[in-house]
């Protein structure tokens, strides 16, 4: 990543480089687009225009718009100026990182127990709640759900070892 | 005379108990959703659409654009009572009403914002009833070659239109439109951009996209600034809300400004953001009391939310006569009509009116129920807005998750989401916008068809697209869109070099 080799000032990452990081990678998009295309044939086929036509274009154009937002980042973004301080990013990366492992745990240990460790996990590290408020929460969300979704709408939701141990 | 007869057959429809049950259900939802931070009416009906695939389609758009009603009259309780705006378009809604607010004005203020809100979206929906059918039957002789000129016309206001520089917003549009085209290629039935991966061969869904991109975009943001809630206590009372109401009538130019500002700003898909601004500056400047603006007037309030809920209210009347939404709620919205089995778009009003009678009766009676909804139960929901952050943060998350899993029954879905919510948050913080991107994803297939279809009758000449009077009309109009800041531009110096040092 870009940014963390610019520690302007030290207070963050520095919104130039973060923007210039972001141009950067969506022309790596257009090209990854530009090069899909080429693989289904860009040209014109029996049925007129064959399906790398338009996302060829398209490639092209976001490539020309991330080079002018590139070069823009570049001229007109004040050198002093934050993306955001890294007290506020850890804040971020603090909901990002468990978030994460939330949404990959899903297929493995189901949405119920991931849901109580997840909400407990917040209630208990940003908010500092008692065991008595935090378990009520973790544990009544997730079986609101349940009701709701299983019970009465009938859509059934990815469910683990420890459900099937329940026989739910 | 047919509309009216229509009309009144739709309000049949929606008076079955159940309707009405699922309108109020709706309100109370929209407005939770309104004043959550991170739940917004895009990803909020997009979470909770897949509870109404097994409903009938009326009843299942009756809650779902009850809920978006809600969700606009619920920004302008935060921004009133917290100075935190709910939702984008209630920004401007802030700059009076929260004035009024510390004054002990709240609920002055409140009872305004939601009249205004009210009588923006009566008007809206006014012009909706008579102005959609006509959109719609003029639309039924369009060819491909004029559909694709209005999805041009679409995406060129937003490039020019938009407040966020112009190749911010083509860059982020042009993602949309190539995130559309994974998968399987309508035309052709070719697999492309899949590089072999199988979870893609669907492509991407713009449902995942929407509550990735806003939801948990949304709740990255607020970490970030690291909220906290001191509110303003609220107390509505009749004596409030009638004296507000006999002030109210004062301000009629104002109001009915702001009717057409939002409407026009509405059905060009600008937005009910830059319309509640626009709105708002617009009242600025002309209103005699101007210079108090910004420190609780009545006024300042009205302008923005009558603006706001004039522009969300007719972001329907394309999205239901051209199959164009008019903003990423617009979308999310037309989404539902095709898993419902419903082709958005001009034949919708010859094959389904019952479908689009009911949807237009429920917004005269889902707004006036709304009203009455907010009235009487804004204390609760600032009490709901009193759930500290790290409660609700990690429900929203879970909604979030359950939301982008019931879409297509996929875990692969979620972690998808998880992927546009950290997309959302770097491109909202470097000034990308996210709802171009959101309505490419929905109509990139159904532009790209229109365009090759286009291209194939004419045997590959773009001269396709001048090819009549209408479709010229139409690309020209766009052109104008796509270029409208030079041209504003070199209007006010042609201006200027008019008429010298006269104003300014």
């Amino acid at each position: 990543m870009t940014d963390a080799t610019s520690r302007d000032g030290g207070g963050g990452p520095s919104h130039r480089w973060v923007e210039a990081g972001v141009a950067v990678l969506m022309a790596l998009f257009g090209v990854i687009v530009i090069v899909g295309s080429f693989q289904v044939g860009i040209g014109w086929g029996p049925e007129g225009p064959k399906s790398g036509f338009f996302p060829f274009y398209l490639g092209v154009v976001i490539i020309g718009a991330s080079v002018v937002n590139l070069f823009r980042a570049m001229v007109e973004i004040d050198r002093e100026r934050l993306f955001a301080d890294w007290d506020q990013l850890g804040q971020v990366i603090s909901v990002v990182i468990p978030s994460t492992i939330y949404v990959l745990a899903i297929p493995w240990i189901g949405i119920y127990v991931a849901s109580m460790l997840l909400i407990a996990l917040f209630m208990k590290w940003f908010g500092r709640y008692g065991w008595s408020l935090t378990l009520s929460i973790a544990i009544g969300i997730p079986a609101i759900t349940y009701l709701l979704f299983e019970k009465w709408f009938l859509i059934p939701l990815p469910k683990g070892p420890i459900e099937d141990l329940l026989g739910l | 005379m047919e509309e009216i007869a229509n009309l009144f057959h739709g309000f049949a429809v929606v008076i079955q108990p159940f309707n009405i049950l699922l309108m109020v259900v709706g309100i109370l939802l929209g407005v939770i959703i309104g004043v959550l931070p991170g739940l917004g009416g895009a990803n909020g009906v997009a979470i909770l659409l897949p509870l109404t695939f097994s409903m009938p389609p009326t009843s299942a758009i009756i809650m779902l654009s009850c809920i978006y009603w809600g969700a606009l009259f619920g920004g302008a309780i935060t921004s009133v009572l917290f100075n935190i705006p709910g939702e984008p378009w209630s920004v401007a809604t802030t700059f009076d009403g929260h004035p009024m607010a510390q004054q002990g004005r709240a609920g002055e203020a409140l009872t305004a914002a939601f009249t205004s809100s009210f009588v923006g979206a009566l008007f809206a929906v006014l012009v909706i009833t008579l102005v959609a059918p006509l959109v719609a039957k003029f639309a039924l002789q369009f060819g491909p070659a004029e559909k694709f000129s209005v999805y041009f016309l679409a995406f060129c206001s937003f490039i020019g239109m938009g407040k966020e520089p112009a190749f911010k917003t083509v860059a982020a549009m042009m993602i949309g439109f190539a995130l559309a085209a994974v998968g399987l290629d309508s035309v052709t039935g070719q697999l492309r951009l899949t590089f072999g991966f199988p979870e893609l061969l669907n492509g991407f869904d713009f449902l995942i996209a929407v509550i990735g991109l806003f939801g948990i975009g949304e709740i990255l943001l607020t970490m970030e600034e690291g909220l906290s809630f001191k509110g303003r206590a609220a107390g509505i009372n009749p004596k409030v809300v009638l004296q507000t109401w006999a002030e109210l009538p004062r301000y009629w130019s104002t109001s009915l400004r702001s009717c057409i500002i939002g409407c026009w700003m509405g059905i060009s898909p600008a937005g009910a953001t830059p319309a509640s601004f626009m709105s708002y500056g617009i009242a600025k400047r002309v209103s005699k009391n101007g210079h108090k603006f910004g420190t609780g007037e009545i006024e300042g309030v009205v302008a923005p939310e009558t603006a706001a809920h004039a522009a969300g209210t007719s972001a329907l009347l394309p999205m239901l006569s051209l199959g164009v939404p008019g903003s990423p709620t617009a979308a999310v919205l037309l989404g539902g009509l095709l898993i419902w089995g419903l082709q958005p778009g001009p034949l919708l009003f010859v094959e389904q009116k019952d479908f689009v009678w009911g949807l237009i009766a429920s917004m005269y009676l889902g707004n006036i129920a709304g009203l009455i909804i907010v009235l009487t139960t804004v204390p609760l929901f600032a009490a709901i807005l009193r759930i500290p952050f790290s409660i609700i943060a990690p429900v929203i998350l879970v909604l979030c998750a359950i939301g982008a899993y019931t879409v297509h029954n996929s875990t692969f879905d979620v972690v998808l989401m998880m992927a546009f919510g950290v997309l959302g948050y770097v491109l909202k913080k470097c000034n990308y916008p996210l709802a171009p991107m959101v309505l490419a994803i929905v109509l990139g297939d159904k532009a790209e068809e229109a365009f090759r279809q286009s291209l194939l009758a004419s045997q590959g000449k773009l001269a396709v697209f001048w090819s009549n009077g209408l479709v010229g009309t139409i690309m020209a109009l766009g052109l104008i869109a796509l270029f409208w800041p030079i041209i504003q531009d070199g209007w006010s110096r042609l201006r200027d070099l008019a008429m010298p040092q006269r104003f300014l």
